[in-house]
């Protein structure tokens, strides 16, 4: 018996799924509130003591952080090619855009504080602003039309030709969620800041925060108001099964009126995710006004993982749809690697990945403490 | 050469991946000769080993986060602009950019923050571990990337899949232990050390000469020439395992890289010096030694080298089972994944691995089965790349590399023999001589990769089949904008480090409040 015939296709593919979740809110959770920082910088920090602490209190973790988007990418490639195929050449400008804006992050955090000079320092800070503020925007807005069905056809060889625009993906919807990311994103920075800094930093940051936990789920509640009313569903009619060839071509989808929401009649449990959503980003708000803080970055990671875990299992086991060739739709049953590539990749995240989440809580647990403006002053030639 | 979205892909893909490869090389170079410093200083507690440390690590901070940050864009530039290539070898392909993801990247980034920011929180061995998590980290990346690429030289454990129309893994354990990347990945850090060695040696030769920093300036060049001597010896040997595999799986890249258009009774001389001519195939003026490339391609004395010309009389057999294979190909995909013809089954089977020079005449015909000997004829002779640039680039890369072997095998003996300040012309080509190692390393790449043309996979996939469906004004404003915003970066990094040279290593501060009640002045070796 060959090796990776242990765990069946089709389970293997709905691991890969539930795995490409985890991903996505890993990301979401550490790195989200880099970028939630990055987005708060110009609002919790006037001057340039009070922007350094800040910045510090993500300064040696970013980095780390980062790779969660980076290891997306990665097994994105690896365990569903179409997906990277369709989604990176289609969204191109986009996401030339979001490649442009996270470049000036490591940049940014590195060399602000390599010159004294205001003024070099102020324009590192708007990059800053923008590396956090724009990849958030985006994110949110490709998810918004993710969930619309993106204009994307595969031919007979299987190439993806894509006919949309770059404007085109500024549509009302996507924007909404454009914003509701920003607003998830920026509450996690926000319970982070309370978390890492002291001073008025901290103090801006409860107020801020709790801004945009409010926002986050005033935002989810339209979302999800706007998607039922106005958003049409995809259903796969025939044509798969969990052990079947990955070709998305061999079946039929359609969009005959069935909502996102149909998943949540089927399995009821499915509601949890939303309800996570709101709880965490409520419990966010009163962790904030309440100057709980651990509460508060806990309840921000629920509802972060929440939020994205609504917008998976909503669309299950559709991944991608095809807005103008319905039938090209990437699904968790036609677009994933072959079988021993997936139990490949699952031995290798299996091993690896509890030794990653091991030694990141070592680190974390190192530079736990909080920042203020007194330990700038203290460490004024190590610190960013 | 006209411009079109392939052109221009393959022009933005090499001008992200060579100014990736910029800042690279020193990192991977420059981390291990980190941990090595505050080994030293963990083992001897001498303060200046730790001074040397985070001096040489400030210098790797500016040049490391400009490797991420144009890491960044290698991550999804397949997806981006070659969206073919990511379906049709996704399931190999993406495999080892994942793992490299996982074990290597959190781990340098994990650990890199805490480098410069743990040296007050963390017990004197605590911080050594987590110097050699990043060097570890850096050096794994290139080991996972390098299997990755070593898999487009020469892509074996894997077979079509025609009712995936993709690549598909057969046997990973194959892709893991390719004897191309082995040989690459070594040939590569290598490289990385010996352009860490030689920046050190550069930046500390400079110190000397203008009477700064003495003793930190010996001792780094101490390490970094025994380190650099060590790395050029691994270097050229290990290139020359790169030329043995070339010889045994890629014909074409070497006998281009040779200028060798005809096949040469065994053993084959190794040209030194030659003008190459496109028109005329043939390599003019050629100063050649004897022996010496049969010695190095097939490690023997009576085996051919085949030139060019044969080489792509071979070709034209494999274009026509190419065709079987498409045709083959074509039979099948039309039953949908319903019943499938048998003899399409078998014929596929047959053929199938050829499949990948059917699509080498889809630059000149829609459907592959349709083409006359003229075209196929075309289409063989497309599978040489011009060969003087792999001509020259090649003895370039040589030359250099030999270069390094004396350059630091001169300072090592200075050092052993303690006198590093003795020539003052030596001191200066040191400082000279700190942007060869990038441009060998440049030359590398080019040889490789460009050596590798028309295919993106060797013999599976021509570069041309590969590329998204862009239009051509999507490419070129991404990439004016990649290289607007890398030479914007670049001169930044370049300037921030000119400017920590020059400002030298901060004065150790706990030094006064010395740990165990060690005097503030250095002690003596």
């Amino acid at each position: 018996m060959i090796l990776f015939e242990l765990i069946d296709y089709g389970t293997l593919k709905v691991i890969w799924w539930v795995l490409l979740g985890v991903l996505l809110i890993g990301f979401a959770a550490t790195d989200g509130f880099d970028m939630g920082v990055a987005t708060l910088l110009p609002f919790v920090a006037k001057t340039d003591v009070e922007r350094r602490v800040a910045i510090n209190t993500i300064g040696p973790v970013w980095e780390g952080n980062q790779v969660w988007f980076i290891l997306g990418g990665g097994a994105i490639f690896a365990a569903w090619p179409p997906l990277y195929a369709v989604s990176f050449s289609g969204f191109y400008l986009a996401m030339f855009v979001v490649l442009a804006a996270l470049i000036l992050r490591p940049v940014g955090f590195k060399y602000r504080s390599k010159k004294p000079d205001l003024k070099w320092r102020r324009n590192w800070d708007i990059a800053l602003f923008v590396g956090g503020f724009v990849p958030a925007l985006i994110f949110g807005v490709a998810v918004g039309n993710i969930l619309q069905g993106v204009p994307f056809r595969l031919n007979e060889d299987l190439r993806t030709l894509y006919e949309g625009t770059f404007f085109g993906l500024l549509n009302p919807f996507a924007l909404l969620c454009g914003l509701l990311s920003v607003a998830m994103l920026t509450m996690h920075g926000g319970a982070w800041l309370t978390v890492k800094s002291g001073g008025i930093v901290a103090e801006r940051a409860r107020r801020y925060g709790s801004y945009a936990a409010v926002a986050t789920i005033l935002l989810f509640a339209i979302n999800g108001i706007v998607l039922w009313l106005a958003v049409k569903g995809y259903r796969i009619v025939d044509g798969v099964s969990p052990n079947m060839p990955s070709n998305p071509l061999f079946k039929t989808v359609t969009r005959d009126g069935a909502s996102w929401f149909s998943n949540y009649s089927t399995y009821p449990w499915m509601t949890i995710a939303p309800a996570l959503g709101f709880a965490g980003a409520a419990g966010a708000f009163i962790g904030l006004r309440g100057k709980s803080e651990l509460l508060t970055l806990l309840c921000s990671k629920v509802s972060v993982l929440g939020i994205i875990s609504t917008v998976g299992l909503s669309m299950f086991p559709i991944i991608l749809p095809s807005s103008i060739d319905p039938k090209s739709s990437l699904t968790v049953w036609d677009s994933a690697s072959s079988h021993a590539t997936l139990f490949n990749m699952l031995v290798a995240t299996v091993i690896f990945l509890p030794i990653v989440l091991a030694y990141t809580a070592w680190v974390y647990r190192v530079l736990w403490g909080k920042i203020d403006e007194r330990t700038i002053q203290r460490e004024q030639e190590t610190m960013y | 050469m006209e411009i079109d979205v392939v052109t221009l892909s393959r022009l933005q893909f090499a001008l992200t991946a060579m100014y990736h490869f910029l800042f690279v090389p020193l990192t991977l170079g420059l981390s291990i000769l980190l941990a090595i410093m505050e080994t030293t200083y963990v083992m001897t507690g001498r303060a200046i080993w730790r001074q040397m440390t985070k001096f040489w690590g400030t210098l790797f901070g500016i040049n490391f986060v400009l490797g991420v940050a144009t890491g960044l864009t290698m991550e999804f530039q397949f997806g981006m602009n070659w969206s073919y290539y990511s379906h049709y070898v996704g399931d190999i392909f993406g495999a080892p950019l994942a793992i490299e993801g996982l074990m290597a990247f959190f781990l340098e980034a994990t650990f890199v923050g805490l480098f410069f920011f743990g040296w007050d929180k963390l017990t004197k061995l605590q911080h050594l571990v987590t110097t050699w998590a990043v060097a570890l980290g850096t050096n794994f990346s290139a080991l996972w990337i390098l299997i990755a690429n070593g898999w487009m030289q020469h892509p074996i454990g894997a077979a079509f899949n025609p009712q995936t129309m993709r690549m598909e893994v057969t046997n990973f354990y194959e892709v893991l232990f390719n004897p191309v990347a082995q040989a690459k990945f070594v040939h590569t850090v290598s490289a990385g050390y010996v352009t860490a060695a030689m920046f050190v040696l550069g930046v500390s030769a400079w110190y000397l000469l203008q009477g700064r920093h003495i003793e930190l300036a010996k001792r780094s060049m101490a390490v970094a020439a025994s380190f650099g001597l060590l790395g050029a010896l691994s270097v050229v040997v290990l290139g020359d395992e790169s030329g043995y595999s070339a010889s045994e799986h890629q014909k074409m890249k070497l006998a281009v890289m040779e200028g060798m258009w005809h096949t040469e009774p065994a053993p084959a001389g190794f040209t030194v010096f030659g003008i190459p001519n496109q028109q005329k195939r043939e390599t003019q003026y050629a100063i050649r030694v004897p022996y010496e490339l049969g010695l190095i391609a097939t490690r023997s004395l009576t085996e051919p080298v085949p030139g060019i010309v044969d080489l792509v009389d071979r070709t034209k057999l494999d274009v026509a089972k190419g065709i079987k294979a498409y045709d083959a190909l074509m039979t099948i995909r039309a039953a949908k994944g319903q019943k499938i013809d048998l003899t399409a089954k078998n014929a596929f089977e047959e053929n199938g691995r050829y499949l990948g020079y059917a699509y080498l005449l889809k630059r000149y015909i829609e459907d592959p089965r349709k083409a006359t000997p003229d075209i196929i004829e075309k289409a063989a002779w497309d599978t040489v790349p011009t060969v003087w640039p792999m001509f020259w680039s090649f003895r370039l890369m040589v030359g250099l590399g030999f270069y390094f072997i004396l350059f630091t095998g001169a300072f090592f003996y200075l050092a052993s023999t303690g006198r590093l300040d003795k020539y003052r012309w030596l001191l200066r080509l040191a400082v000279y001589s700190i942007p060869l190692p990038w441009i060998a390393a440049e030359l590398g790449w080019f040889v490789a990769e460009y050596g590798r043309q028309p295919w993106a996979i060797e013999g599976v996939l021509p570069t041309a089949i590969a590329v998204s469906h862009l239009g051509i004004w999507e490419v070129a404003i991404t990439m004016a904008g990649f290289v607007a915003f890398y030479t914007v970066l670049l001169i930044i990094e370049m300037s921030l480090m000119l400017k920590a040279i020059k400002a030298g290593p901060q004065p150790d501060k706990s030094a006064d409040a010395s740990v165990r009640g060690r005097i503030q002045t250095v002690p003596a070796e």
